[in-house]
């Protein structure tokens, strides 16, 4: 009887955009859905990490390899955002890492693709974070203060990183007939997998309704998805490339681009578990996590030695 | 009723989702091996205050300021950081906000629109 009054007040804080806080009154659901997206979102942000981290080694100048290496670094700042963000709403970082290396935990399903050749570094900074920009640039206004200002930290960051990708495109864009074709090779691999980034269409959507009442979600998937779709059907012109879909076309009537039916079976293998790397990218975690763990030991005997140690000094009497 | 009773620290909430774990806040801990949970501060110029900026988890302090200089301070964010474990945050609680800042509202002598005084009046 009191949570209905409770959900009530809660509901009128939403309406008038009053940002809930940690230690606001929330319904459980709220809480839960939280923490389980926030949790998945941080997820991919260290997942993201691998097909990236994969060419920093063979990258093809000193310049090239610098800015990938921070462009993976601030991946790693973006998932330690959200998983503060998260535990702020009562889980433990140890329980998420759990979840994720169990499979309970999702991430984002466009990391369980592999990256082939240098040009899918400009494919996944271009579309990839493209699409992530048009996903967290709204979130930066939802209802949950931390997940809010995490948001906020992170677009800040997301901008370089897809101007970095654009520009390696458009250098290979530039080049000898190999570097064009490797170019838009990367493109028609990464291009579906990017429009599958904003989810199921509307009506396949169930979560959607409450999380756009709570205003945890701002826009459906499809509105931004065809705001993606408008924004690289421009880009792509500059490239000189082209995006892989037969049925691209302007729609003069509704000002926006047409496009081409996505493939919802291969979406729901890959979030399922059977894209081409999921296997890999969970063992690569795993096996970091686990062969990790004496630092972790270590860190915490240290600190208790030192701890002890002050403890002894400040308790021998004055001579 | 329970919920206004209770006196919560931040950052000891129970776990709500079925994780198997303990849901009491009052005895949730961490296992020992996990690093505690420290707040982080930045001033990000001299002249301003220390703002919150997030949370992160180290083994001990010194960690725990590198890390916040890693994570939070990349472009330059920052010319001082804080950190404090998590669990030395006190916190009001927001129920309360209502009775606890209730004696200001109805002072409105401490605002200087209370008092009216001739235009003639400069510098004040």
């Amino acid at each position: 009887m009191v949570d209905t009054r409770l959900e009530e007040k809660f509901q009128e804080k939403i309406d008038a955009d009053i940002r809930i806080e940690p230690k606001d009154w929330m319904p459980a659901k709220y809480r839960q859905t939280l923490i389980r997206q926030i949790s998945q979102h941080a997820h991919s942000e260290i997942v993201g990490m691998l097909p990236e981290g994969n060419w920093i080694g063979r990258a093809p100048t000193l310049k090239r390899k610098a800015t990938l290496i921070a462009k993976v670094q601030d991946e790693a700042g973006h998932g330690l955002y959200l998983y503060s963000a998260a535990e702020t709403l009562g889980i433990t970082r140890d329980e998420m890492i759990e979840q994720l290396h169990s499979g309970k935990a999702k991430y984002s399903s466009i990391f369980n693709y592999p990256t082939l050749t240098w040009a899918d570094m400009g494919a996944i900074g271009w579309l990839v974070d493209g699409a992530a920009i048009i996903n967290q640039v709204p979130i930066c206004r939802c209802s949950h203060g931390p997940y809010a200002r995490a948001m906020v930290r992170i677009c800040k960051e997301e901008s370089f990183h897809q101007r970095q990708g654009f520009e390696i495109l458009l250098t290979l864009s530039k080049g000898s007939a190999q570097q064009q074709a490797m170019c838009q090779d990367a493109i028609n691999r990464w291009w579906w997998p990017s429009v599958m980034m904003f989810g199921p269409g509307d009506d396949a959507s169930p979560n959607s309704a409450q999380s756009m009442r709570w205003k945890i979600k701002r826009f459906s998937n499809d509105e931004l998805r065809q705001r993606f779709v408008d924004m690289c059907a421009e880009q792509v012109k500059i490239l000189g490339m082209k995006l892989p879909d037969p049925e691209l076309k302007w729609n003069e009537t509704k000002q926006q681009y047409d496009f081409g039916a996505i493939d919802w079976e291969e979406f729901k293998n890959v979030i399922n578990g059977n894209g081409p790397c999921n296997k890999e990218r969970l063992a690569a975690r795993i096996k970091a996590h686990e062969e990790g763990a004496w630092v972790r030991e270590a860190a915490v005997a240290y600190a208790q030695k030192k701890n002890h140690q002050q403890h002894m000094a400040s308790a021998l009497p004055a001579l | 009723m329970q919920a206004f009773a209770k006196k919560y620290l931040y950052g000891d909430y129970g776990d709500k989702e079925n994780a198997g774990s303990n849901t009491d806040p009052h005895s949730a801990k961490p296992p020992a091996n996990e690093w505690p949970l420290w707040e982080v501060f930045i001033r990000s110029k001299q002249g301003l205050d220390h703002k919150h900026a997030g949370s992160l988890h180290a083994a001990d302090a010194k960690m725990a300021i590198e890390n916040a200089r890693d994570v939070y301070t990349r472009r330059q964010e920052g010319v001082s950081i804080w950190v404090v474990e998590s669990i030395y945050i006190h916190a009001s609680n927001p129920d309360d906000a209502e009775s606890l800042y209730d004696p200001a509202n109805d002072k409105v002598y401490r605002h200087p629109t209370f008092y009216e005084l001739p235009d003639e009046l400069k510098h004040m």
